[in-house]
Order: structure tokens, then sequence, then C-alpha cells
């Protein structure tokens, strides 16, 4: 009887392939690894998966790769089906690489009703990006879409996380001071003078300074 | 005959008295207050009727105890309880929102409504969410005619949508040669998930994604490397996982179902061989609580190729076919030559009951020789059982592994032995080669020295189960282990097939003063044999039988390099082509009947014997199939019909160590099974049992330690949700 071999159609998106990149802790984040464990008991180190993959996204480029997860299953004696379980339930967790900002616009109720589509269309039209997800070809800006970021109260806004690390929310937004944060982010690099809070100094993950 | 056990599912809850209420639709105050239930139990009414099940069952067990039937696709009796599909709903009286049945807990005086509307309601609307990214491609898959969906479609669901956009669709994963995959398929009941994770003991399937996107498959695409893999085509309710081998060769309705027995490892698992024309299109494993629970293994599952493949159709002579009027002319001149003295007979370890009694009675009988054997070469006249019954080991206080690898040995045994481990934290201690259990372990030595060195270790614990591999009684020094394990606890000793115990409850097995497969192989070699029967594989190799100068006479089922190097060849059937009774591993009595006849000129082995004997001039005194098994009875009482499904341990042969020198040596155990998917001769004759084995490498299978698995402190609680996810 001939073997019956069943092929698998070219996978996309879901099933991930390593790049053979041989990641590992930096200092600081092995000093941050500790302090996280220390938090769990010792077989149940299980618990610290959520806050080792954020680290692991700040730590390689703001994106998960395949090699990042394994590292961190290895890190915490898992097996690599349950981290991967893990990171691509998130969405903050990004499984593809990002670009140099990440421009995730709120566009739940309260900024929906404050204008966010406003928001969505400058922040297209500037980019060039037709839809949520989508990074530049120049590797600057990806877009999202994202739910309520919690700062209803200054609808509509913005988040943007740098590649260098650091978190920036915007808020009260319309067009124009939309496209000057892109102008001033593409330009130079930061918009700090339209930020509402400054970038993260400390770490919410570690609870310690964030050094890169 | 059929099955021994029969088992069914018995739900945690049990009816004492089931008195029948009338079932009034009044609210709960216009009725009498009831009397407090008995102790541990819980007054439960369903759908009227009152119950007393046990505290602690949950309202899906007690709808069942009511004989209700609950729709469901996510719970499964040997899984943790995940409640995601929602199938199950129920109404509760006096509750808002119906209730998933099977992990909410029974309360003292609940109303539970299986009957109404707003449960049929509930039905219907997850039946129609499941429905809404399931294809409509029924007429193609093969689970179609026994698929869940399916029935409770028509049973509980709705016969329209209101679902007008895209159905989404999800790519299929490539997991090797055993499943395969219609990923689009799957409601995300994710009992497979629960399977590989909580009884396998390979994590390597997991859900992925979330809401719409999320999809069930491995991490990389790679082949499952979990030698139970198959349990998932069963346990899966639709038909995103089906069996590769099987796939679009045959409908459900079209199969004839025989029920028989997997003969490839000690467990014996119950199964049902399921023919179409005459042709096996698949095997699938029976329930039986004290056997296999529910579960087969793969090799059982996936090589009935072989018994299609490269088979001894017609008799042979010298290589070429003859009658078997000829055949017999060519064996009798043979014997002619011959004296008992000069005339051996060795027997495989594939056969049944029937085979064994018929082999021995025409050897010592027909023929007059003492010279017969059915264990491998070197091995210690000891019978190959264990003396602690399968279910045993569940409640085992500690486990000891002399040169045995239950995982590759008896897979359905490590499952016991594996949920042992993590649940109760049962130790399991290892001498031997470095292996990979899926279940911590600890591992003692390469040496049987181990077994003095720390005999302290073993001695704390009163009721120590030692399991050793019928492999290590090969050794030279096996009396001295047998008599050190003896010490220690109680010695079981694993047979590598269901044949081979049932050859040794037989006893075709050296009689008087003849020679043992060692003996008769030297004396071959040694050109001291005229005649040497040898009836199916594993006993001798073509490589033993090269130099012999007599007549060697091959009955056996496939055209392998022994049946090449015999001079005269006799086809028999192969074990899903006679009835049998086989004898397993623990010594319980199976019976397997006839799924289909042998191919061509192929003969049922006894058979053989009967008509070769009165060939000879001196008939065997049996002509038919019941005459043999009362004479077998007569001979084994263990085989008679009335034990079949029994445990007679009584009547099976004796465990004794064997007085000889006890020195136990240096030399370290070998691993008892290389290549666990072509272990023995009839594998080797299934394409997909070579395929499986290519790709199933070294990761999880191959001999060597795994990644040390994190060890929960408590025990983890015995039942509920992730109850097994320690
Ligand atoms: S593949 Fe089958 S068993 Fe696994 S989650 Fe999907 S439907 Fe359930
Ligand atoms: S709705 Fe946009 S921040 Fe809450
Ligand atoms: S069976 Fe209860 S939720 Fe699936």
């Amino acid at each position: 009887m001939p073997t019956i071999r069943i092929n698998a159609q070219q996978s996309t998106g879901q099933t991930p392939h390593s790049l053979g990149l041989n990641l590992s802790w930096s200092k600081s984040a092995q000093s941050a690894i500790t302090s996280l464990l220390a938090r769990y008991p010792a077989e149940r180190s299980r618990s610290a998966l959520i806050p080792l993959l954020h680290l692991a996204q700040r730590e390689f480029g703001g994106w998960l790769s395949v090699d990042a997860m394994q590292l961190v299953a290895d890190t915490l004696g898992l097996p690599y089906i349950r981290v991967y379980e893990v990171a691509s339930f998130y969405t903050m967790f990004n499984l593809q690489p990002l670009g140099k900002h990440h421009i995730q616009v709120c566009t739940n109720c309260a900024c929906l009703i404050r204008g966010s589509d406003e928001i969505v269309k400058e922040v297209k039209a500037t980019t060039g990006l037709t839809s949520s997800g989508q990074t530049t070809a120049d590797g600057e800006f990806t877009f999202t879409e994202v739910e309520c970021l919690g700062a209803c109260v200054a609808a509509p806004m913005m988040q943007v996380t740098h590649s260098t690390g650091g978190i920036h929310y915007f808020t009260n937004l319309d067009a124009k001071k939309t496209r000057e944060i892109l102008k001033s982010l593409r330009e130079k690099g930061e918009a700090d003078k339209f930020a509402d809070t400054p970038p993260a100094e400390v770490d919410p993950i570690s609870h310690g300074k964030y050094a890169k | 005959m059929s099955n021994p056990t029969n088992p069914t599912q018995q739900p945690a809850a049990k009816a004492n008295t089931a008195a029948p209420a009338p079932a009034s639709p009044t609210p709960a105050q216009a009725q009498p207050p009831l009397p407090p239930a008995p102790e541990g139990m819980l007054n439960v009414f369903v759908d009227g009727i009152l119950l007393h099940v046990k505290k602690g069952s949950t309202v899906m067990q007690a709808c069942t105890l009511a004989a209700k039937e609950i729709p469901h696709f996510c719970y499964h009796d040997r899984l943790s309880i995940a409640g995601n599909c929602r199938m199950c709903l129920v109404e509760i009286e006096g509750m808002p929102k119906p209730i998933a049945s099977c992990h909410w807990p029974a309360a003292e005086g609940m109303k539970i409504r299986t009957d109404s509307k707003l449960t049929a309601e509930a039905r219907k609307g997850t039946m129609e969410l499941l429905l809404i990214n399931h294809p409509l491609d029924c007429p193609i898959c093969d689970q179609g005619g026994e698929c869940a969906l399916q029935d409770q479609a028509v049973a509980y669901g709705s016969d329209r949508s209101h679902f007008h956009e895209f159905k989404r669709a999800v790519d299929d994963k490539d997991i090797g040669h055993k499943i395969k995959t219609v990923m689009t398929r799957c409601i995300h009941c994710t009992r497979c998930v629960r399977f590989a994770t909580e009884l396998a003991g390979v994590e390597e399937f997991g859900a992925t994604g979330r809401g719409e996107n999320m999809q069930i498959g491995t991490y990389v695409e790679q082949a499952l490397q979990s030698e139970l893999a198959g349990n998932m085509i069963d346990l899966c309710p639709v038909g995103a996982l089906t069996s590769a081998p099987y796939a679009f060769t045959a409908r459900p309705w079209e199969l004839k179902r025989t029920s028989s027995v997997d003969l490839l490892d000690a467990v014996g698992t119950p199964v049902t061989v399921d023919t179409r024309a005459g042709q096996v299109m698949r095997v699938l494993p029976e329930e039986c609580d004290e056997i296999n629970e529910e579960w087969l293994t793969d090799a059982a599952r996936f090589s009935y190729d072989a018994l299609s493949t490269n088979r001894l159709t017609t008799p042979l002579i010298g290589g070429k076919p003859a009658t078997w009027p000829q055949a017999f002319e060519a064996i009798k001149k043979a014997l002619k030559s011959s004296t008992p003295a000069t005339t051996a007979g060795l027997m495989g370890n594939l056969q049944s009951a029937e085979d064994a009694y018929a082999f021995k009675a025409f050897l010592t009988q027909t023929l007059g020789t003492q010279n017969l054997d059915s264990r491998p070469a070197g091995t210690l006249p000891n019978s190959a059982f264990l003396t602690t019954p399968l279910k045993s080991f569940d409640t085992a206080e500690a486990v000891l592994l002399i040169g045995c690898n239950p995982r590759l040995e008896a897979p359905l045994l490590n499952i016991r032995l594996r949920r042992a481990a993590l649940k109760r934290r049962m130790p399991v201690y290892a001498i031997g080669t470095q292996m990979n259990l899926a279940y911590p372990h600890t591992h003692l030595g390469e040496t049987p020295e181990a077994l003095t060195q720390h005999a302290t270790t073993f001695k704390a614990h009163a009721a120590l189960q030692i399991l050793i591999s019928q492999s290590v009684l090969q050794r030279p020094d096996a009396s001295a282990i047998l008599a050190a394990a003896a010490k220690l606890g109680t010695v079981n000793i694993l047979a590598d097939t269901t044949g081979r115990t049932t050859t040794h409850s037989i006893g075709a097995l050296p009689q008087g003063k003849g020679n043992g497969t060692s003996g008769i192989l030297a004396a071959w070699q040694k050109g001291q044999l005229k005649t040497l029967f040898i009836h199916g594989e594993d006993t001798a190799s073509a490589m033993d039988v090269k130099s012999g100068k007599g007549t060697l006479i091959y009955l056996g089922t496939h055209n392998t390099p022994l049946a090449k190097a015999a001079d005269v060849v006799l086809p028999t059937a192969a074990w899903a082509e006679k009835s049998g009774l086989y004898m397993n591993g623990e010594g319980r009595l199976l019976g397997a009947d006839q799924a289909t006849l042998p191919p061509l000129n192929a003969k049922e082995d006894w058979k053989i014997y009967r008509a070769l004997s009165a060939e000879l001039g001196n008939p065997l005194p049996f002509n038919t199939l019941s005459q043999l098994r009362t004479l077998i009875a007569q001979a084994n009482p263990a085989f008679a019909p009335a034990n079949l499904g029994q445990i007679t341990a009584a009547q099976r042969p004796e465990f004794r160590i064997p007085n000889s020198e006890f020195r136990l040596s240096t030399k370290p155990f070998t691993a008892p099974v290389e290549k666990y998917y072509l272990r023995n001769e009839y594998l080797k004759q299934s394409q997909t049992m070579h395929a499986i084995q290519a790709e199933s490498g070294s990761a999880n299978l191959g001999p060597q330690p795994g990644a040390p698995m994190p060890l929960p402190t408590k025990p983890a609680k015995p039942k509920g949700r992730g109850a097994a996810h320690a």
C-alpha cells in the first residue's frame, strides 16, 4: 500500500521558524530575570513567562522572533509550544519586526466619538500605509489600530513605542498635531515636546531602571 | 468470542436510590422539604427525577446518571476539564443563564433541566456558533458518518444559519505520517492538546493566536514525537485530525467490525479490526479499563498495511511455488531421514494459543521430539509475566525499572506510570540506559550493581514494584539480577509481545531433556539436526540458520529473509486472519475473532499441523477449532472459555528463580528497544512503519535523557480544571 503523505500548503502567518539568531540575554536583562524569578516559587517559574516575554521584546528589537521565544522557553524550562501559545495570544507581543516608531492609534469608543477616524486617516496619509499592522518601507513607522489604552479622558489619543525602549502617550490629538508628531519623529527621531508623559524611565516589568 | 471485559465508563457519582419523583413544573417552594441525602451524597433533580449523587460530582455526571444525554465536545472522561465548547449547556432552575454542565459542580437541591426550552435553545445557539467556521465538506471528510459534530448538529442544531460573513480558513499542518490534518474543520475543543500534554507527555501541540485567529498546531511544523499520537485521531470529535494511512480509503458504514487483540506488546490491547471486502482498512482500540483504558499504540494502529505487503500466499519448495501436497511430500521425505533427536521446532513471538498448542502437539506427539522452544536464545527458563495487574500500577507505591523502557516496550503501561509519577509523585527508579520516559524518574546507574548499591533507597518502600524487561533474562547474570530484585520487592517481567506470553502459557518450551533455543540453533549450525521447523519470526534469524545442513521448514506469514533461507515454506494466517486465544503480559485471557481470510493458499496454522500429521500417518486429535480449544483448556485450565477477560494468576507458569551462581556482572544494560516502530519482523513489513520511524528521529523516542521536567511541589489536585497540567 502506498504511503499517504499529506503535504501542508506553504504555511503562511502562524507557523514560525527559527532565524538562527543565537540570542542571549544582556547583563541588565539577566539581573532583571533574577529579580523576576524571585517573585515566584521556584517550581512555578512558568508564572514569569509574560514578564520575560516583555523583556525579550525590549531586548531584541521590539519584537519576538522564534529565537527570542526559544530563549525565554529555555530560560524557564518550558516546552516551546507553551511560550508560543502565550506570545501569539496577546496583541502586545509582536511576532513580526516593527518600524522604529510603533504608532498605536486607539479606535475604541471614546476615541472614536472624539474623532479617531480622522487620526487614522492622517497617519495613513502621512506614512503612506494602507492598513493596520503595516510597516513603512524605510522601516520608520509601524501603524496599528488598538483598543482602549485608558486615556479616554483626553481622547483621541495614540501611543508610540520607540524601538529604543521608550513609550509615549500623545493625547487630545487632531489631524494637525498628529502630522507634526509624525514629522518630528521622522526628522528628529523624537517628539517629546508633544507628549503628555515622559518616556518611561522605570521599567514597568522589572521595576528596575531600564538600561539598554 | 469477543472482548474480555466490557467496561463502561462509570461516572464518579453512584445512584443509591434513584427514586423517581413525579415531575413537577411548579416552583421549588411548592414542594415539601427534602429529606437529607445520605452521608457524602447530594439530592439533585434531573428533569424532575430525584437522584443521590456523590458530593463533588458535576452536573453532567448527575445527568449521565439519570440517563440523560448531554451533548458535548470538549469534555472527555480521561482528560482534564476544559469547558470551552459550551455544547453541554443546561438550564438550572433559579439561575439566570444556562451553565456548562461539564465543569459545574452539582449542589444540594439543584434542579437541572435537560429538556427545557432554554436548554434546547442554548444547544442550538452553540451549535450555530460552532458551525460558523466549520466547512461544509462532510462528503469528502473521513470523519463523515462517525463525526460528533455531524451527529449533534442533526440532533441539537438548527436547520439554518444567521451567518453571512466569510468563513475563515486555516492552513493544514504537516505533523507527520500518522495524522492528516484539515485544520479548518477544527472546533477548538483542545482535546488533542490536553491529550498530548497530560497523557502522552509530549508538549508539542498547542492553541496559538486568539479569537478568530486561534489555531491548533505545533510550534514549528514537525512530526509529532509521540508513540501515542494516533489516539488524538480518536479523540478529535470532528475531521480535523484523521488517520493519514486511512485517508480516503473507506467510509465507516462500509466497514465490518471484528474484535481482536493487538499482539505487538505485552499489554494485549483489545482492538476492533475494520475490514471492507476482506481487506483490513484500519485498527481501532476498544475500551477496557483494566487493560488499555481506551488508548492504542501507534505501532498497532498504523501497521496494518503489513497484512497486505510481502505476504506468503502459496507453499514454496526451494523458493519455487508448489502445491500443498507437494510441500507435504517434501517434508515427509525430509522427516524420513531424521529421528526425534535430530528434529526440532522454534516458535516466534506473534502466535496464538491454538498455534502454539498445535505446534507443540505436532512436535511432541507426531514427531516425538523434545526439542522445541519459543523464547529468544539464552533466555532463562522463567515465565515472562507481570505478577501485578496493569491497573494496579495506578496505585503502586514505587516502581523500579531494570533494563526496561516501558515507554517503548509497553507505552500503555507507561501512561499509567506517568500518571502516577506526576499526580501522586510516585517515585520511579531506573537502572539501565538513559531514557526519556516523558516523566521525571531517578536514574541510578547503568549496571546491575546499582541494585545492591542503592538497596537502602529501595528498602524504604514497603511495596516496590520491579519491572524487568524480558531482554534482561538473556543476560548471563540474569539469575543474579532476579535474585537481587526479588529481595527488594515484587518482580514483574515485561514480555515483548502478547504472543510471547501466550506461547509460554501453552508451554511451547523444551520438554524433558530437550534443547532450548540456543541448544537447537547450536545443533543446527553444527549440522546435528536433520529437520528444523521454524514457526513465525523472532527466535531465529536468517543468519542463525544459514550454515545448517538439514531441511529447514518455515511456517510464516511474510517472505522475510528467514523464509527465503528455508527449504520448504508453508504460508500461514496472520493475526487478523484467524480466531485465536491469547494471554497478555499480566496473564489475562483474551480472544480474537477472525476478521478476514488468509491470502490465497495460506492456511490457518493449526490446520496445517493437523493435515501434516495425518499425512505422516499419526493424526492429531482435533478436527475443529472447538475441539482444539477443548484440548487447550484441558492442558491449561487458564484457557477455559469461562476465563475470558480474567487474570488467572494461579494457572499461568510460576515465576521462579533458577538456582545458579548469583553474581551481578558489571556489564551495563542495553536498551531493550532500539527502533520502536520497527522492533519486529511484522512491523518491518509495514511501509507506514518505515516512514514513521524515519521521521521520528531521535527527538523524544530515542534512549537519551530528556530535558528535566519541572516538578510541582504539591501533589496536583486530583480532579477539576487543569488538574493534570502539573
Ligand atoms: S484538532 Fe480536533 S481535537 Fe484538536 S482542538 Fe481541533 S477539534 Fe479538538
Ligand atoms: S477609548 Fe481610546 S483611550 Fe479609551
Ligand atoms: S463539554 Fe462542557 S464546555 Fe465543552
